[in-house]
């Protein structure tokens, strides 16, 4: 098994409010993992550090072979140029919680437009490719719609294409059911279980507990900005030992 | 629902004979619209007359409103007004993404833009941008210009450079707005797909900003149609310009101020029909734009989003 994603050490503070107390992480090729937690534990800003799109005050990400935003020289980390970090970031794909789609590109458009820009790929190409993740995803019919025309279920499922036609090492994903209606809930988890079962590395972090339990080889539980507990879903999930988790649990599960 | 009283079935009140469903209704008549329009009439009808019937020669007006002098005079009020539209509009974007910029020096180098050329009349800039050449008589380039700055700054160049500097510094402040007001979460969707700063302010923050302000836009273009008039004080021979110097000789003052006035009116009316045609077309893919059919109004429209400024 080869590593995806080391965090090392990583902390982050807002203001004077520590919101990730020096996180470490191991995620491997191929490997599902969910971050579980309870709301303001710092789920959401530790995927960001992982992609950085927030910079950790301390500590840092390798990806892929890379220190995120960073080169390893001597003994300093030099800050890397933004087109270097962009290189990196688009390694890893991120669905965001509330979709993040390009309001005045169609759903093609969305999905076309990080291949033809970053990666310089001629239209043709990238729509081709484009309309078989469409179709991967259940959305080949609405090409041409915008996303103001689309519900909260077939937006996230054309930001799930729009992150794949970055052919990403990982995706992250950040609560991507939370803010749909619940009978929207299921299209979107089907489109992420066939990514999973299709061997795509994947950091999501949810509050979906069937989910987890069903997909997921590992899950995470955090609190108050640490790792309190992580493991095979099935013993997490059932016998965790920190008093915490079993608290955080008992409420999400009744 | 347990603390609601349910009826008991012999309770139920007799219900009266209720209308079929398909029964026609008629809509409520609305008494002030019709009266305001018949006072409305009435007053037009009022001030026609008394413009027809005041001291005005209506076949000079009729004679001069296709003058050539008049028509070559519109002429230079249309071009100094494209002009210095276009260059307010490159300026502003410039600035207003230099105020948005992370670098500190840029971002002061635009708002000392703003505060310097927002901050003074229009009219005085004219005629400073006029006069240039009392501060600086030898316009000098090493290698590129090298000339008396009187033969630089013509009036056409004065004109145009004081209407779009200043209209630029309003224009900045409209697309710092409209930058600021596109949605973060879609900025960082384009950072995670690895596009640039650049790329991302093209290819996303600008297109959109550019509906957002296109409205503000609009009423720029036709302010500057009629601040072009200013450009009379600089001795530029655009309309009001010539017709001030046919009234100086011919003493139609009036006449000539209506020939003028049925001109810009007529320039005004074109640029708000192709004001509404511009916004339609980029409305598309907005979240509940729903472009009308005509771009007047015989309903009432929803206030369009605006900059500001
Ligand atoms: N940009 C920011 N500036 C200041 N505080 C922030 C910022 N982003 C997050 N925080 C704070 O950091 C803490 C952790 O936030 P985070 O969004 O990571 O939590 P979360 O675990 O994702 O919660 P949720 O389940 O509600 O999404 C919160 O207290 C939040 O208020
Ligand atoms: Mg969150």
């Amino acid at each position: 098994m080869s590593l995806a994603v080391k965090a090392v050490g990583v902390r982050k503070s807002f203001g004077s409010h520590e919101v990730l107390k020096g996180l470490d992480l191991e995620v491997a090729y191929g490997e599902v993992l969910c971050i579980l937690g309870p709301s303001g534990s710092g789920k959401s800003t530790f995927l960001r550090c992982i992609n950085h799109l927030e910079v950790p005050d301390s500590g840092y990400v390798w990806v892929d072979g890379s220190i995120m935003g960073y080169e390893h020289r001597g003994d300093v980390l030099q800050e890397l140029p933004v087109a270097r970090l962009r290189a990196q970031q688009r390694r890893l794909g991120m669905v965001f919680q509330h979709f993040n789609l390009f309001a005045h590109r169609t759903v093609l458009g969305n999905v076309i437009e990080g291949p033809m820009v970053v990666r310089g790929l001629r239209r043709t190409e990238a729509e081709a490719r484009a309309m078989q993740l469409l179709d991967q995803v259940g959305m080949a019919g609405r090409a041409s719609s915008y996303p103001a025309q689309l519900s909260g279920g077939q937006k996230q499922r054309v930001a799930i294409a729009r992150a794949l036609a970055m052919e990403p090492s990982v995706m992250l994903f950040d609560e991507p059911t939370s803010a749909l209606d619940p009978e929207l809930v299921g299209e979107v988890l089907e489109v992420m279980r066939g990514l999973a079962k299709g061997g795509t590395t994947m950091i999501v972090v949810t509050h979906e507990i069937g989910f987890a339990r069903e997909v997921a080889d590992r899950v995470l539980v955090m609190i108050d900005g640490e790792i309190r507990e992580t493991g095979k879903p099935g013993q997490v999930l059932s016998e965790p030992g920190d008093p915490r988790v079993r608290t955080f649990l008992s409420r999400v599960l009744s | 629902m347990s603390t609601l009283q349910t009826p008991s079935p012999t309770s139920v009140p007799h219900v009266p004979d209720l209308p079929r469903a398909d029964t026609p209704k008629r809509q409520r008549a609305h008494p002030g619209r019709w009266i305001s329009a018949v006072i409305g009439l009435a007053l037009l009808a009022l001030l026609v007359r008394a413009f027809a019937m005041g001291q005005i020669r209506w076949d000079v007006v009729g004679q001069f409103l296709t003058a050539r002098v008049i028509i070559v005079g519109f002429g230079w009020t249309l071009l100094i007004s494209a002009c210095a539209l276009a260059l307010g509009v490159a300026l502003g974007f410039a600035f207003g993404i230099m105020r948005t910029a992370a670098n500190p020096t840029l971002r002061f180098a635009a708002w000392l833009y703003v505060w310097i050329f927002r901050g003074t009349p229009v009219l005085l800039q004219l005629l400073i941008w006029f006069n240039i050449g009392l501060v600086f008589p030898r316009l000098y380039i090493p290698g590129l210009i090298d000339e008396r700055m009187v033969d630089v700054i013509t009036p056409f160049v004065a004109a145009v450079l004081g209407l779009g500097v200043n209209e630029g510094s309003y224009l900045t402040e409209v697309v710092r707005g409209g930058i600021g007001s596109v949605d973060r979460g879609q900025i960082e969707a384009a950072h995670t797909v690895g596009m640039t700063p650049g790329q991302t302010m093209r290819r996303i923050v600008l297109p959109q900003t550019l509906r957002l302000i296109l409205p503000t836009l609009g009423n720029s273009a036709v302010g500057m149609l009629k601040f072009s008039s200013l450009a009379a004080t600089i001795a530029m021979g655009e309309m009001l310009n010539a017709a001030q110097r046919i009234y100086f000789i011919n003493g139609a003052v009036i006449e000539l101020l209506f020939v003028c006035a049925i001109w810009y009116l007529a320039g005004t009316t074109m640029l708000s029909i192709g004001q509404f045609y511009l916004e339609r077309h980029f409305g598309r893919g907005a979240a509940g734009s729903e472009p009308g059919k005509q771009w007047f109004r015989m309903r009432p429209r929803r206030a369009a989003v605006s900059g500001g400024a």
